[in-house]
């Protein structure tokens, strides 16, 4: 690898081995750390395997039942640990199957190392059994990738992989190693990578710019905070919370920013973007300076770019250049970390309050309350809601599990209603919106933070896409929650078809097995509620199990989630009904 | 917005690293920016590769294109100019029959007038190799179209700046952390 010469390395182990490219695979994951991995073996990663066997007492492997199961499994472990997440698969298939979970990653900024085994180096290229150019499928969706086909430039490839993977704004990286490099032998020494000449992983923050900010904000009349995941990955919740105190400013949050504030922070106003709440989106189109910290202006947040906070001045802080000025146009740009960024902020902002703009925000709270959530959390009709299942979790757990959610109508309902008190408690697909992501990443999740409640909330479409980590649930005992809320649709394409396509409904009912049968066939305890007055001792039975636990709640067939900003309207235009 | 398309040069400074050429076309595919001309070479600096990339775009999709270059762990830096902020050139080769080197005189004012330089003469065929702007390599192309052409091939345009590329800076600041 050329490379080399251009990446700087700090010497972790001097004493040089003679030892097989994959025992210094698993070295070199020891050297970085890693206590835990999740994969899938196959012919052309079998000789890794067999070190994996031998350093069993050192590193573990889970077998996941599919290889999205292992990329979404690192990924749930890396969001609530912080710390990189690590799959591995066979080359072709193997390596094939995790590129969903590695786009997943890629646009949620989780920091993963994959590695892939691949055919032999001599043939490459010749469409040889289980053959795939991995490293060119993957290169759209990697934040960077290699192939590696000499034993001798394994140690220096994954500690590139791993120093890219975390650093800077975080993403998945993959190695794609030959199976002769893995069987042939070098002399190995690990080094750790400390830097790559081409590459800046933080900006450096300008005092000139945290200033200008500071007297925006500290002029302005209806300052609005915006924050995003940005501030969980540069562990910034103290100071954003100290930023939000001291200026008295309103602030809401992204879907991948949930959790950085506790919800019940008086300045918390909830959530943006499409089923955010209404306060937040109806005055992103009022204030005056806009700040978001750590977002990316997703249009699933701006809604119609044409329109949105035409009226403010927006400062953006981010770590990443390329953010600024890619959707929405702004007047300062705060690059580096939002810890350092927002701990400078903090010196030069005034105390300030803005309570009559605050009052403006609870008094449309009160508005949305009354026309949307008091049905979600306290519904009058007979049928279950999935925000009373959310309500009775929040009382079980006093807001301090770590939930997880799939991707449909019951993670919208599951970010709005679910309390977040602790950080990094909410993991959910944000910018992919993977169906599948919830059952493999909360075993993930469970595994980082064994001490945590993990409860994840799926819906009955996205629960088959991987129900087969049943399998991994029931073998590795984690001890994970898992709610599915049965509405017997793939919910959020009937809502779109209920409200735009004049009620058709094309392939959109789901006829559902047995779900308490199948949990059961997989050793989970499990049940299943159908009326109201069984859901509360249902789901204290549920919380208060050490083992995993199933429960399917069978809720209303047509309910829809509100308030709604639909595709490309304004997010002024926001609907409560 | 209706902002004016216009031809940028855009470079970019990167290490010499396989696959690098698959992620920066890449960056230009998924905003469905046809590239005119590419060409990539190694650069003034040891180790270190020039991509010159010719498109016709926006300005404000010539910055956003040059960002995400950059995020790109191994490109080191990228800049986007105007024709006029740089010199160019392309290059081309044509491949003629060598009887109509003496029956036709009118070929011979051609390769006079237009500058161009032959880089070899056999019994078959001779080559004709001429570097300059679009324009006069078309025009020469035209001219000698009437007489066939056996074979034609383009490069990709170079470009130097005028101005200074502080890359070498950017490198040095790097070497010396
Ligand atoms: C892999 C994948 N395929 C398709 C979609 C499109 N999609 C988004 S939400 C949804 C329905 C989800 O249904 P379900 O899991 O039952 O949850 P619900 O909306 O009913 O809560 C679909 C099909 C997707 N997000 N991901």
């Amino acid at each position: 690898m050329k490379t080399q010469t251009a990446d700087k390395t700090k010497e972790v182990a001097n004493k040089t081995e003679h030892i097989t490219g994959s025992e210094a695979v698993i070295k070199s994951l020891i050297a970085e750390g890693v206590d835990v991995l999740y994969g899938y073996p196959g012919g052309a990663i079998m000789p890794v395997y067999d070190e994996l066997f031998k350093f069993q007492d050192q590193i573990h492997h889970v077998l996941t039942r599919h290889e999205q199961g292992a990329a979404h499994a690192a990924q749930g472990y890396a969001r609530i640990s912080g710390k990189v997440g690590v799959a591995m698969a066979t080359s072709g298939p193997g390596a094939t199957n995790l590129i969903t979970g590695i786009a997943d990653a890629q646009i949620d900024s989780t920091p993963l190392v994959c590695i892939t085994g691949q055919v032999a180096s001599h043939l490459l290229g010749s469409d040889a059994f289980q053959e795939t150019d991995i490293v060119g499928i993957s290169t759209p969706v990697t934040k960077w990738n290699c192939q590696v086909t000499k034993a001798s430039e394994i140690p220096a490839a994954l500690a590139k992989a791993f120093y890219i993977a975390r650093s800077g704004r975080p993403g998945p990286v993959l190695v794609d190693i030959t199976k002769d490099a893995q069987i042939s032998e070098l002399d190995f020494k690990y080094e750790k990578c400390v830097g790559v000449r081409s590459y800046k992983p933080i900006p450096k923050t300008n005092p000139d710019s945290v200033k200008a900010a500071a007297e925006l904000i500290n002029n302005a009349k209806k300052p609005f905070i915006v924050w995003g995941q940005g501030v969980i990955l540069g562990e910034a919740e103290a100071e954003l919370k100290t930023v939000i105190e001291k200026s008295g400013v309103p602030a809401a949050w992204t879907i991948l920013g949930a959790s950085a504030l506790p919800t019940s922070h008086p300045l918390n106003v909830g959530m943006v973007g499409m089923h955010g709440n209404y306060a937040p989106n109806k005055l992103t189109n009022e204030c005056d300076v806009l700040i978001a910290i750590g977002m990316r202006f997703d249009d699933r947040v701006t809604g119609d770019l044409n329109t949105y906070a035409k009226q403010a001045k927006v400062i953006h802080f981010d770590i990443d250049p390329a953010e600024i000025d890619k959707n929405v146009k702004t007047d300062i740009a705060v690059l580096g970390n939002s810890k350092e960024s927002l701990a400078m902020l903090a010196e030069v902002l005034n105390e300030n309050s803005h309570d009559s703009w605050l009052q403006k925000f609870k008094d449309l709270y009160k508005i949305e309350y009354e026309k949307v959530i008091k049905d979600d959390i306290e519904p009058t009709k007979e049928g279950l809601t999935m925000g009373e299942v959310l309500k009775q979790i929040n009382i079980e757990s006093e807001g301090k599990a770590a939930i997880v959610s799939d991707v449909g109508q019951h993670q919208m309902i599951a970010c709005r209603y679910a309390d977040f008190n602790v950080t990094k408690s909410n993991i959910t697909s944000g910018g992919l919106g993977t169906m599948g992501f919830a059952l493999p990443a909360a075993i993930g999740a469970k595994m980082a933070a064994p001490e945590r409640e993990v409860v994840a909330i799926i819906g009955d479409g996205g629960y088959q896409m991987n129900i087969q980590e049943l399998g991994t649930i029931f073998q590795t005992k984690a001890a994970v929650k898992i709610v599915v809320l049965n509405n017997e649709f793939l919910g959020m394409v009937r809502q779109w078809q209920q409200l735009f396509f004049d009620k058709r409904y094309a392939s959109t009912e789901m006829t559902n097995p047995d779900f308490v049968t199948i949990a059961k066939g997989y050793h989970i305890q499990a049940k299943r509620v159908e009326k109201r007055e069984d859901l509360a001792e249902a789901v204290k039975e549920m919380m208060a199990s050490k083992e995993s636990y199933f429960l399917e709640v069978c809720v209303e067939k047509e309910d829809n989630v509100f308030p709604m900003v639909p595709s490309g309207a304004s997010v002024s235009d926001i609907r409560l009904s | 917005m209706n902002e004016d398309i216009k031809t940028f040069t855009i470079s970019v400074y990167t290490e010499n690293n396989i696959g690098l050429l698959n992620r920066i076309s890449a960056i230009f595919q998924r905003r469905h920016i046809n590239i005119e001309s590419l060409t990539t070479s190694r650069s003034e600096i040891d180790g270190v590769n020039r991509f010159v990339i010719v498109v016709n775009i926006t300005e404000t999709n010539a910055k956003k294109i040059v960002k995400q270059i950059e995020k790109q762990v191994e490109a080191i830096r990228a800049y986007y100019h105007t024709d006029d902020e740089t010199i160019f050139t392309e290059s081309c080769m044509f491949k003629i029959k060598s009887s109509l080197l003496f029956d036709e005189p009118q070929i011979q004012n051609i390769i006079k007038e237009s500058d161009t330089r032959i880089v070899t003469v056999n019994r078959e065929f001779f080559v004709l190799e001429k570097s300059g702007r679009r324009h006069e390599i078309e025009a020469l192309r035209r001219d000698l179209n009437v007489f066939g052409i056996m074979q034609f091939v383009r490069s990709g345009r170079i470009a130097v700046t005028k101005d200074e590329m502080k890359v070498t800076e950017v490198l040095t600041a790097f070497n010396n952390q």
